[in-house]
């Protein structure tokens, strides 16, 4: 079964004056179909103001469609009785962590989930200690939340998230407002929830570099999702990327250009050693 | 003769003086910048950037040390803070937050406005941020919520812009920004710097965007000026980055890796165009 499938989705933004008359319509999400298997990392880009995060939000049941449907594990989003069920399968990280974090204490705040689930007490503590080990944060269970870093509470929202024991995560821009360092840990902790835990990852990005481990990525334009495939794939497509006011890795754009002037170098170069390599044949 | 803009003597700050709680936010700072410079300023969460810049334009007052701002002491009593901060524009984080009026061109004029200028100055200066910001007439009657979100910031730089500063101080303009929207911002104040000589610093996380723009970058860790220096020469330093949390852009491995494998080059490349000229360059002697 896939984890989350969507067909045929369409979305409206409805602005409506005093009286209750419709002022106008923003179709914000225009035919949208996606399928994610259990298991899957998966990476969406596309600009700002292109659909990606109202995506995001059917598939935690934050929005309803205007058109189509939207499955997670199999239960329908617009359907009010899975609402809770389809909250504690996919989870979902926002950007800025200062928003997402209500404790005074971290354990508390990874704890803050379950215990709304109503998980008995004895299991509230095993979950926040096993979801706090698994984001490397258990050292810092009884720290209070605000002294620390970016990375630090993003990894520790996301402890939030894997304490009420999801089968897929959803991440809106989660390092939008880190420091590299933080980005680095927050996105290895998600690959290592995707591996160890088999946990299901869609992951909304600005950071091309961000999305080269991925399973499979998707391109959205103007709440369209216009490309579609492997992170190799994608990357090869350096012009149409561009097109979407999208951008590739320096190092592939760098392999682009060394073929734009005539350098034998394979299309879709992801990394360092690939690109040395590739130049270190031509050396001969 | 060089004209010294900004001078920080051994600048202190120490929150929570005296208490359990006391902690250095900048420590022994000696910083001199010249009118018309670009300057990245980088540094890991924490590491005393942005204590820096709000000592700039006197939002923070040094715990020690002096400020010098156009030659003088901004501690002196006679000193006037409020030409100060209108001299030093300072763009937060996320600036679009802070739009509020009901049209991008009211929203642009309220700084200038109160600077207590008459209407028709407050009209020229603020038509002509907008102009510098890339916003077209078109949307100065919009409601600056109906923007999007590289057009919101836009917006919300032309506010500080209308002040007329002399230095622009933007702290990660380009945070949660599409790429091109990233690209677009960079290169208005990239030019903007150019064509109007507006010392810039520029707070960011994002090494590729300083390597693109800066001249000069300064390096903070734990609250101490570790790195100031032209970018080039930052950059060939990039296992002392590395120590403190921080990382060359991507070409600047690349290089290193390529020069490791034993293709005879210089490493020094800091954007893709130059790495792509050295590398062809090079590769022609083995062909």
């Amino acid at each position: 079964m896939d984890m989350v499938k969507i067909k045929d989705l369409a979305f409206e933004y409805i602005r409506r004056d005093e009286e209750g008359n419709v002022e106008s319509i923003n179709r914000a999400i225009d035919g949208v179909n996606l399928d994610v298997k259990k298991g899957d990392f998966i990476a969406v880009l596309g600009a700002n103001g292109s659909g990606k995060s109202t995506l995001a939000k059917h598939i935690n049941a934050i929005l309803y469609p205007t058109e189509g449907t939207v499955w997670v594990s199999g239960l329908k989003t617009s359907d009010e009785e899975n609402i809770w069920e389809i909250r504690e399968s996919a989870g979902m990280v926002f950007q800025n962590p200062d928003n997402q974090i209500i404790a005074t204490v971290v354990e508390e705040d990874v704890g803050f989930g379950p215990e709304n689930l109503g998980v008995p007490t004895e299991e509230i503590w095993q979950r926040v200690e096993d979801s706090l080990r698994a984001v490397d944060m258990l050292e810092y269970r009884s720290h209070s939340p605000n002294k620390l870093s970016g990375g630090q509470k993003q990894r520790i929202a996301i402890a939030g998230i894997m304490a009420m024991k999801p089968q897929c995560i959803v991440l809106d821009e989660p390092t939008a407002m880190l420091d590299p360092d933080g980005r680095k840990d927050v996105i290895s902790t998600v690959h290592k929830l995707n591996q160890q835990d088999n946990i299901t990852v869609i992951l909304i990005t600005h950071h091309m570099d961000e999305v080269i481990d991925a399973d499979k990525v998707f391109v959205m334009e103007k709440g369209q999702v216009v490309m579609e495939g492997t992170p190799r794939e994608i990357f090869s497509k350096v012009d149409e990327l561009k097109r979407y006011r999208l951008d590739v890795p320096q190092v592939t754009e760098l392999a682009y250009e060394l073929r734009k002037k005539g350098l034998d170098i394979p299309e879709g170069i992801l990394s360092v050693e690939e690109l040395v390599q590739a130049l270190d044949k031509i050396r001969g | 003769m060089i004209f010294l803009q900004i001078v920080f003597d051994n600048v202190s700050h120490v929150y929570s003086s005296g208490t359990t709680f006391e902690q250095h936010a900048i420590r022994n700072i000696n910083l001199k910048i010249e009118q018309g410079e670009f300057i990245g300023l980088i540094g890991h969460t924490g590491s005393g950037k942005s204590t820096l810049i709000q000592h700039m334009n006197g939002l923070i007052k040094a715990s020690s040390g002096n400020i010098y701002f156009n030659g003088e002491n901004i501690n002196d009593k006679n000193f006037v803070m409020r030409n100060l901060r209108s001299k030093v524009g300072l763009v937060f984080q996320y600036p679009e937050h802070q739009l509020f009026e009901t049209t991008v061109f009211k929203d642009v004029s309220f700084g200038p406005k109160n600077l207590g200028l008459d209407k028709l100055e407050v009209d020229i200066r603020t038509y002509e941020a907008l102009k510098m910001v890339g916003i077209g007439e078109d949307l100065f009657d919009a409601s600056p919520f109906e923007l999007s979100g590289g057009q919101k910031r836009r917006v919300a730089i032309a506010g500080i812009l209308a002040m007329r500063p002399e230095v622009l101080i933007l702290d990660e303009p380009t945070a949660g920004l599409d790429p091109l929207g990233r690209d677009e911002i960079l290169n208005q104040v990239s030019k903007l710097q150019k064509e109007t000589g507006v010392t810039v610093v520029l707070v960011t996380h994002s090494m590729e965007d300083v390597a693109r723009y800066v001249d000069r970058i300064l390096v903070m860790n734990q609250g101490r000026l570790v790195i100031d220096q032209e970018t080039r020469k930052v950059f060939a330093r990039y296992k002392e980055l590395e120590e403190i949390h921080l990382a060359a852009p991507q070409v600047t491995y690349i290089m290193n890796a390529l020069r490791d494998k034993g293709f005879s080059l210089k490493t020094d490349a800091t954007t893709v165009e130059e790495a792509r000229d050295e590398i062809l360059k090079c590769i022609k002697r083995y062909m």
